[in-house]
């Protein structure tokens, strides 16, 4: 006699487990299949291209009333189950109850949705089922409709795409630094975002929800905790699932993240099954839909009497957000004895990166070119060594076997029409023929054929048809890499960042070729501070890319304590600000109190937890931080001048301060520091400064270059002045010139050795046109850069990242 | 015996940042990595004692803010042609959690 079986849930799981339940066993049940949706069946995975305008939801759907009748299956759909009697053995649906002899829970789980305010208003919903999708298309009928989503993850990704199919003007709010980071390493993630963005998606990451905002009941706009406001006439949360688990836990069964089930998947009760996400296994919990259908089997297997076992596997993710291709697998941290091998081909936007750990391959992303992503994925499940193809690994199986490829005959093969430089639009005979001519160099190889002048990501390509031409007589110029994350130089990557238009580090990485997925501790502080310099108001800083003191917006001494130095305005103090400093200096038990050689006074020794405290403290006398630490504008010395002095010719003490606060907080690739001297006497120093001003009866001589460090050096002259204004523009111009052009960490007179005194002069003395240019950009930067860190950073945000994490040393105590 | 101890969640230390734990024995320097893995180490470079939390991390090394030793800190190592190591502790993350084996680390305590 047929036993009766349950099914609470017509989801993807239950759907895979009735078919493979009704091969064999069809005669054996009296099957009933609630389900909440008032619907059957139907596959999931595919309403993004019912979204999209792709497909429509006849086509996805996987069991339609004719399947369900020809099998028999009762259904009771648009029926929620309320109760399960387990010492009754009966299920309780919202029309009535029926008895089971096995039981199948499928529930699969519910969208997670952030507890924000306002989050129950109308118009804020998650992407779950075929309500939700329709939700969304509906926008389309809406004149300027705007969409909000909240989850720059698949199902967040998938939302926004395709919505956007449908013309809606979308923003993807993400709280990460970059897009779908479980499953992508931020190079990935940037091309994600930048193929997302070129089809007018626009993406917000790093971006915290604070607010939903409504308007008689209904959404208007999602608000950020910096303030920005988004308008939206729809808001989607997509942030992650929760395992449905209510029923279960209601009926007494064993539930930990998701209903408890063994390797067979029986629950704690021996007659009552569960598969799908809203179960839990040896502690994993499912949100993918390649193992529920092996559980689909095992419980079918299970309800047979015949003995299966549910093997949780390694998963990949072939990743479908309409249009990019993106691929996932195994675990990509770096690791002791783990090795990275990466690819990046910038021009056709592809990255691959593998993960070795000894012969074996852990992990694989990849982005752009995925056709080899399975080969991989069964690399890493069956552990394969690999170390027999190590060289080759990253081109593929097609590459394998094969000897390796040599760089030098793939060029020699390439035809003589192939491009080379896709900026110029240079091909290989072009070049073949200027060496020919007599271009021996590579720097003769771009003034003729302009091959590799604009961008230089093909400076590589042109050596090799330069070696392949010249055979022996080619000598590859020795320039100094960044580092070694690069053959580029610094100056090759300004160039690019700007002509390419690079506004993030990853882009950086990602388009110039990096050979490490994330920099290293001498790139990284120096991209930092390019991407800064090219786009003011744009670049977020990172200050994990920079060097402590600059972090800390301290100097760390010798035993990891730090100086505290206030600006003193262009050598400037008065009695109250003394008086501050001297209470300071007692409340923070100051271990030494100096003048410094720069015309102010250092803290020495203050802990770092008292830092924000000490900040706090000087601030609110109406001191700021000095700078003393960074790669920006130190000190404006100046003397006495006329206020005083017998000779001196203007007020130099007036002059030093205008320049000192139209100067602060700019950052420049090295330290930058000033002086202004009443007369040629040079009391302040002015010509071993890298900007110093000598004045004079007739005005002001405006000296640069100088330096008295490890290398002492005399400036040189640039130009006289008349009036302090010229000064302050002059003054502008040149810092905004250095910014623009020297090397991380090249001080200014190296710079200036480099380019060469003509350059500058016709630049910032000569051109005037090109003067106020480069001053305008310079004070359009200074918009942005000249917030004080100390008030800054005494915000509680950043005040607990100054205190231990933990003291352990208290609870011992105890 | 381990003594699993609850330091704080993995979100209270930025990506490729550090924070510190006190103990009687020394600071301790736990480390976030861009890839979210955590690491403990001894606060205080082989060289001479530079506080590694303050380091630039890349990958997962990280290199002493005050004479640029670069050091693993899965194995506390030095990298390259350095010598020189650091003690690491067992640290976990559960739940969002950071758990640090504290069992090495409460020696002192006052009974
Ligand atoms: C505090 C001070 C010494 C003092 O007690 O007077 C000082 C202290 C340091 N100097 Fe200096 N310099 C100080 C004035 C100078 C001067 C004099 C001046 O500015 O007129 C010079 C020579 C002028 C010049 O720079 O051309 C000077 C040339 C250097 C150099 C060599 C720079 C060069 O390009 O050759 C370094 C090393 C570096 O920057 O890489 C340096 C580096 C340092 C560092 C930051 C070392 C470090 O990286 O930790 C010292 C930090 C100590 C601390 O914890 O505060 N310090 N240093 C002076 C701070 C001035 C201020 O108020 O901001
Ligand atoms: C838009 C979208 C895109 C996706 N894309 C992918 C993808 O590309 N790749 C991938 O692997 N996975 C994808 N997923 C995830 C995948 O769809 C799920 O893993 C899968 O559907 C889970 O199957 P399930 O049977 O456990 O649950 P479900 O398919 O959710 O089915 C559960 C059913 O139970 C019903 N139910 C719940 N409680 C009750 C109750 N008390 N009484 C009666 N019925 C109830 C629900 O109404 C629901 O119909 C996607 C998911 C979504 C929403
Ligand atoms: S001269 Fe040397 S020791 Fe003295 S403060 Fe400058 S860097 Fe330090
Ligand atoms: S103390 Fe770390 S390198 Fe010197």
């Amino acid at each position: 006699m047929a036993k009766n079986l349950i099914v609470i849930g017509a989801g993807m799981a239950s759907g895979r487990m009735l078919e493979h339940l009704l091969e064999d066993q069809a005669g054996d049940w009296n099957i009933t299949l609630f389900n909440a949706e008032p619907r059957g069946n139907y596959n999931r995975l595919m309403l993004s291209p019912v979204l999209s305008g792709e497909k429509t939801y006849d086509e996805i759907v996987t069991h339609d009333a004719a399947w369900y009748e020809r099998h028999g299956v009762t259904c009771r759909f648009g029926e929620r189950v309320l109760r399960i009697d387990r010492d009754r053995r009966i299920v309780e649906g919202e029309n009535g109850a029926l008895p089971y002899d096995r039981l199948v829970i499928a529930t699969g789980s519910n969208p997670f949705m952030i507890p924000l305010p306002g989050h129950d208003l109308e118009g804020v919903i998650p992407y779950r089922d075929l309500e939700d999708t329709e939700r969304m298309m509906a926008l389309e009928n809406r004149p300027d409709a705007r969409a909000v989503v909240i989850g720059g993850g698949l199902l967040g990704l998938e939302a926004a795409a395709g919505m956007k199919a449908r013309g809606i003007d979308v923003t993807v709010v993400h709280v990460m630094g970059h897009l779908m980071e479980r499953q992508l390493d931020e190079a990935a993630g940037y091309l994600l975002r930048k193929a997302l963005e070129g089809r007018g998606i626009k993406v917000l990451t790093s971006a915290n929800s604070k607010e939903i905002l409504g308007r008689d009941g209904y959404v208007r706009a999602l608000l950020l905790d910096d303030g920005t406001s988004i308008p939206c006439d729809l808001l989607v949360m997509a942030v992650g699932i929760r395992p449905n688990v209510a029923l279960a836990q209601a009926a007494g069964l064993a539930v930990g993240r998701g209903i408890h089930v063994d390797d067979a998947m029986v629950t704690s009760d021996p007659s009552i099954l569960a598969v799908g996400e809203c179960v839990e296994h040896q502690g994993a919990v499912f949100g993918l839909v390649a193992p529920l259908y092996d559980q689909a089997r095992v419980a079918a297997e299970t309800l047979g009497e015949r003995p299966a076992n549910f093997v949780a596997k390694e998963l990949a993710t072939k990743l479908k957000v309409t249009g990019c291709d993106l691929f996932s697998a195994g675990d990509f941290a770096e690791g002791e004895g783990r090795e990275d091998i990466v690819f990046r081909d910038p021009a056709r936007g592809v990255y691959k990166r593998l993960v070795l750990e000894g012969e074996r391959l852990v992990g694989a992303v990849m982005y752009g070119e995925t056709g080899d992503g399975t080969w991989f994925h069964g690399l890493i499940q069956d552990r394969t060594d690999v170390s027999g193809m190590r060289e080759t690994l990253i081109f593929g199986p097609a590459f394998q076997g094969g000897a390796p490829a040599d760089p030098l005959a793939a060029v020699a093969a390439l035809p003589a029409d192939a491009e080379i430089c896709g900026c110029n639009g240079v091909c290989k005979s072009r070049i073949v023929e200027a060496i020919r001519d007599g271009a021996d160099t590579l720097s003769e190889v771009r003034a003729r054929t302009k091959a590799s002048a604009s961008c230089g990501t093909c400076t590589g390509l042109v050596e090799q048809v330069m070696a392949l031409t010249l055979g022996d007589d080619f000598q590859a110029p020795t320039v100094q890499p960044m580092c070694p994350c690069t053959p580029l130089t610094h100056m090759d990557v300004r160039r690019l960042i700007r002509s390419r238009g690079l506004k993030s580090m990853a882009a950086v990485m990602q388009e110039c070729g990096w050979s490490t997925s994330c920099g290293c501790a001498s790139c990284r502080p120096a991209l930092n501070y390019y991407l800064l310099c090219d786009w003011p108001g744009e670049y977020r800083d990172d200050d994990q890319s920079r060097f402590v003191n600059e972090r800390m917006h301290s100097n760390i001494q010798k035993d990891g304590t730090y100086s505290v130095v206030p600006r003193m305005w262009g050598g400037i103090t008065t009695a109250d600000e003394l008086r501050a400093i001297a209470d300071a200096a007692d409340k923070y038990r100051v271990q030494t109190v100096k003048v410094t050689g720069g015309q102010r006074i250092d803290l020495l020794g203050v802990k770092k937890q008292d830092l924000p405290d000490i900040w706090a403290d000087l601030n609110a006398a109406g001191m700021v931080s000095g700078q003393a630490y960074a790669k920006g504008l130190r000190t404006v010395k100046t003397c006495v001048g006329t206020d005083h002095c017998r000779f001196g010719t203007q007020d130099s003490t007036g002059l030093g301060i205008r320049m000192e606060k139209a100067l602060w907080g700019a950052w420049t690739p090295a330290k930058v520091k000033m002086a202004v001297s009443g007369c040629p006497r040079n009391c302040a120093e002015s010509t071993c400064k890298d900007v110093g001003v000598v004045c004079v009866d007739s005005g002001y001589v405006l000296h640069v270059g100088g330096a008295a460090g490890l290398h002492i050096r005399g400036t040189v002259i640039l130009c006289t002045l008349k009036t302090e204004d010229e000064v302050l523009e002059h003054t502008a111009a040149v810092v905004q010139l250095y910014r623009e052009e020297a090397a991380y960490l090249e001080r200014m007179y190296k710079w200036l050795d480099n380019v060469g005194l003509e350059h500058v002069t016709e630049r910032v003395v000569t051109d005037a046109e090109s003067r106020e240019a480069l001053a305008a950009r310079f004070y359009h930067a200074q918009r942005f850069m000249q917030t004080d860190p100390w008030a800054e950073r005494t915000r509680p945000e950043y005040r607990r990242l100054y205190a231990p994490l933990a003291d352990l040393t208290l609870e011992a105590a105890e | 015996m381990t003594d699993w101890t609850d330091i704080g969640a993995l979100e209270d230390i930025p990506r490729r940042g550090a924070r510190v734990v006190r103990t009687r024995l020394g600071c301790i320097a736990v480390f976030r990595t861009v890839d979210d893995e955590v690491f403990a180490v001894d606060d205080a470079c082989p060289h001479k004692g530079g506080p590694l939390s303050e380091g630039i991390v890349h990958g997962r090394a990280v290199t002493c803010p005050l004479h640029n030793l670069v050091l693993r800190l899965d194995t506390g190592k030095a990298q390259g042609a350095d010598e020189g190591a650091v003690a690491t502790h067992p640290i976990v993350v559960e739940g969002g959690r950071i758990l640090l084996d504290a069992s090495g680390l409460r020696r002192g305590r006052v009974a």
